[in-house]
């Protein structure tokens, strides 16, 4: 990568806490932010657990500077990447050309579901406020108004790969010189939609998840968002403060095997990692950490583990799913654990991998399963891939 | 910038708001996949006559799938995912290209036919006895995502959803892998459908023009508000390095987000000729997306007299309707204009002397903006 791209500040909002502080001191005493759901109405609460994160949509509109009648997903993503603006000192300067590229999967769908219990039975009825925000695009402007950046603002939306591709296409505008400022990432609200999407699919599990364990039974959908804010060298030089590390690679691949599910070797995930790795001009044993896309599916978990066997075989760096924490959080799911990478860098730490029992026969390795501080990490590789065959790889470095 | 590109913001437009994000880089269009309402698709003349529509909305003309698409996948597509399969793969067809260095679309509204089948059955059937096919092809992704399913093609994949800049991204996406590597060739397009729903949504919203309009052939007569929704599958094969028979050249765009006055939005105009070294004389043809909504369409009669001198002038969205994708449309009609040197009757009357250089700029709900400089190859 030529022009340098730097993370100069973090936001978070998840199922283990409201911000980065608590997030990693939910991730120290190993406490998961999974449990019933409480704040979306559907019938399958009680039945299926989530990662709600824990505040209604009152507490997040005050905490947001939004009204409370705005969709979850506007609330979350406002306040997430607020907490990385003002982490990265940005106000401090002024001048800068600024962009926003968020991420989701269904926009405002949390009140286009609500508004279809009135409109189904009568078309004339439904307020219209409720669909206003349906569209993706929608939530990122609420955002971005939030913020006041309006030089460049775009969405992407390629399922549980969209802010990981968010992060790289930011960072790309930036070595393009068309700005000087991308806060990037993603966030996605739990949804009735998605939540029954994925009952449909028999991929949830009906236990906490447990990713890369022999005896996993599915996946637990999350909810929050994550940012990152990437600034030019220039920027760095003028903040003046640490980076928190490099984004030193990215790619992206598709696996072109089904509208659903990975294919068995993993080959989306492979050339995903592979290219992200030249990239950064990096060897697979240069890397201390893989933030695992580790899902807890049947079917995502083998395709990832068989293709890192295949690209680090027999080097294999520490790593684990900070979704056995969050669950899955589909279009957040690679902001969120973009942050979580750069935390690690920063504080020197590897996040558990929890629940996991017994190792999966068919992988030589393990995943971390203890917290671990102190550990010196200069390169982290964070893995995000989606429906359609959409793989995104990202790699930190110190 | 290492790499030479002349990329960057023009100096002077600073003072009530920042930056001009303009990309100036030349790229070349290979060919196009174009499902539209009119007579778009495959080896036809040239707009040859203008479809009309009635009132409230513009539908495409739909190929027959079959020689695209598998029969049985056929039956199991949205209309959105065959206008895109089917519109990607004749663009294929005609760059002669079987394997694209990368495939990246814009939908702004994404797989909405799947979308409501989902939710509709959801809330009818209280969450209960659901079945997966509709969920699984609603995401935004999908029609990317079977594109390279069915062309079995591994290489980079993008879906930009930003409203009136989601193809506008898909196409600075592209722009910029071609700054990358020159030689690739990508597929790139912008796609939206019309739904019942949607339609019924929009109309309530305010959108479109009642009942008592006369749809496409009247879109600009009158003082009213609302315009006629649209849709339509548009892609591209670009590329950065030209070769024989390429229909014309994209040398720079731009977009620009929510300007809070007329006078910014007249300054960026003016900074994006400036920032390309044009005067409005150099320009033969402006495509504007003028869409019959009278206080929307102020903004392009201000703009065309105050900035742009009066020059010649064509509207395209009588041809193919509104909707927050239809700059792919605009792009489609500026090349084939360009490739042939004039207008076709049914767009709408042209200069005398043969088109060199298309101006298109149109606006979403005075929201989006985007303005894309394009040259005969």
């Amino acid at each position: 990568m030529s022009a340098p791209v730097f993370i100069a500040g973090l936001g978070v909002v998840s199922a283990i806490g409201n911000n980065v502080a608590e997030c990693l001191t939910a991730f120290q005493s190993q406490q998961a932010g999974l449990g019933s759901i409480t704040h979306l109405n559907t019938i399958h609460s009680g039945q299926l657990p989530a990662g709600e994160v824990k505040m209604d949509n009152d507490a997040l509109a005050l905490k947001a500077g939004l009204p409370p009648h705005i969709s979850r997903t506007a609330l979350l993503s406002t306040i997430a990447a607020r907490e990385a603006w003002q982490d990265a000192g940005l106000h401090r300067l002024r001048g800068l050309r600024t962009g926003f590229v968020s991420a989701n999967t269904v926009g405002g769908m949390d009140k286009t579901e609500h508004f279809f219990q009135q409109f189904l039975p009568d078309h004339r009825h439904g307020r219209l406020r409720e669909i206003i925000h349906h569209e993706c695009g929608s939530i990122t402007e609420l955002t971005a108004d939030q913020l006041g950046i309006r030089d460049y603002i775009t969405t992407i939306s390629t399922a549980c790969s969209s802010s990981a591709n968010a992060i790289a296409f930011g960072s790309r505008l930036i070595q393009f010189n068309a700005v000087d400022v991308v806060v990037a990432g993603g966030v996605d609200a739990l949804a009735r939609f998605t939540l029954n999407g994925f009952h449909t699919l028999m991929i949830l599990d009906h236990q906490f998840c447990r990713p890369f364990d022999d005896n996993r039974k599915g996946l637990n959908l999350g909810e929050g968002a994550g940012y990152v804010v990437l600034v030019s060298q220039k920027v760095a030089g003028l903040l003046g403060q640490t980076m928190y590390c490099r984004l030193s690679g990215y790619a992206n691949a598709n696996d072109a095997y089904h509208q659903t599910a990975s294919s068995p070797e993993g080959t989306g995930s492979f050339l995903a990692m592979r290219s992200a790795l030249e990239m950064s001009g990096l060897e697979p044993g240069d890397i201390d950490y893989i933030n695992l896309h580790g899902t807890g599916t049947q079917n995502n978990d083998i395709a990832e583990g068989t293709a890192i066997r295949r690209l680090f075989d027999p080097n294999y760096p520490k790593m684990s799913s900070t979704k056995s924490f969050t669950g899955h959080t589909l279009g957040a799911s690679g902001g969120m654990e973009a942050v979580f990478s750069a935390l690690s860098i920063r504080h020197g730490i590897i996040y558990p991998s929890l629940r996991l029992e017994t190792p999966m026969k068919e992988l030589p390795f393990v995943p971390q399963t203890k917290f671990l501080k102190d550990v010196p990490v200069n390169h982290v590789l964070s893995n995000s891939f989606g429906f359609g065959g959409n793989c995104t790889s990202l790699v930190f470095s110190k | 910038m290492d790499r030479g590109l002349p990329l960057g913001c023009p100096t002077g437009v600073t003072e009530t708001q920042t930056a001009l994000t303009t990309v100036s880089m030349q790229f070349y269009i290979r060919s196009s996949g174009n499902i539209s309402p009119q007579n778009t698709f495959g080896q036809v003349p040239f707009l040859a006559e203008a479809v009309v529509s009635g009132p409230g909305k513009f539908s495409c003309l739909e190929p027959d799938y079959r020689q695209y698409i598998d029969a049985k996948m056929i039956r199991r597509m949205s209309r959105i995912i065959k206008m895109g399969v089917a519109a990607a793969q004749e663009c294929l067809k005609a760059a002669g290209l079987q394997m694209p260095d990368a495939i990246i679309t814009g939908t702004a509204y994404g797989c909405l036919e799947d979308t409501g089948l989902f939710l509709t059955k959801m809330v009818e059937q209280q969450e209960e006895l659901l079945t997966p096919t509709a969920f699984i092809q609603s995401t935004h992704n999908t029609v990317g995502a079977q594109i390279a399913l069915m062309l079995q093609c591994h290489n980079y994949n993008n879906t930009f959803v930003h409203r009136g800049f989601s193809f506008e991204s898909a196409l600075l996406d592209a722009a910029m892998l071609l700054g990358e590597r020159p030689a690739s060739q990508i597929l790139v397009g912008g796609l939206d459908e019309i739904t019942g729903y949607s339609h019924e949504l929009l109309s309530r919203l305010g959108l479109y023009k009642g009942a008592g309009s006369r749809g496409s052939a009247g879109l600009f007569s009158g003082q009213s508000s609302g315009t006629i929704g649209g849709e339509g599958a548009c892609f591209f094969v670009v590329t950065g390095s030209r070769r024989e028979g390429d229909w014309a050249s994209v040398d720079a765009m731009t977009t620009f987000y929510k300007p809070d006055s007329m006078q910014t939005t007249c300054r960026y105009v003016d900074s994006f000729l400036d920032s390309q070294g044009l005067a409005p004389a150099d320009i033969d043809l402006v495509i504007t997306g003028r869409n019959g909504d009278f206080r929307g369409d102020e903004i392009y009669r201000h703009l065309l007299k105050d900035v742009l001198g009066n020059p010649c002038h064509i509207p395209y969205k009588h041809l193919c309707g509104e909707y927050p994708t239809s700059t792919a449309f605009a792009i489609w009609l500026a090349a084939r204009i360009l490739q042939s040197g004039s207008v076709p009757a049914a767009a709408g009357t042209g200069p005398a002397k043969t088109i060199r250089r298309v101006l298109v700029y149109n606006h979403y709900h005075n929201i989006h903006h985007s303005l894309f400089m394009l040259t005969a190859c």
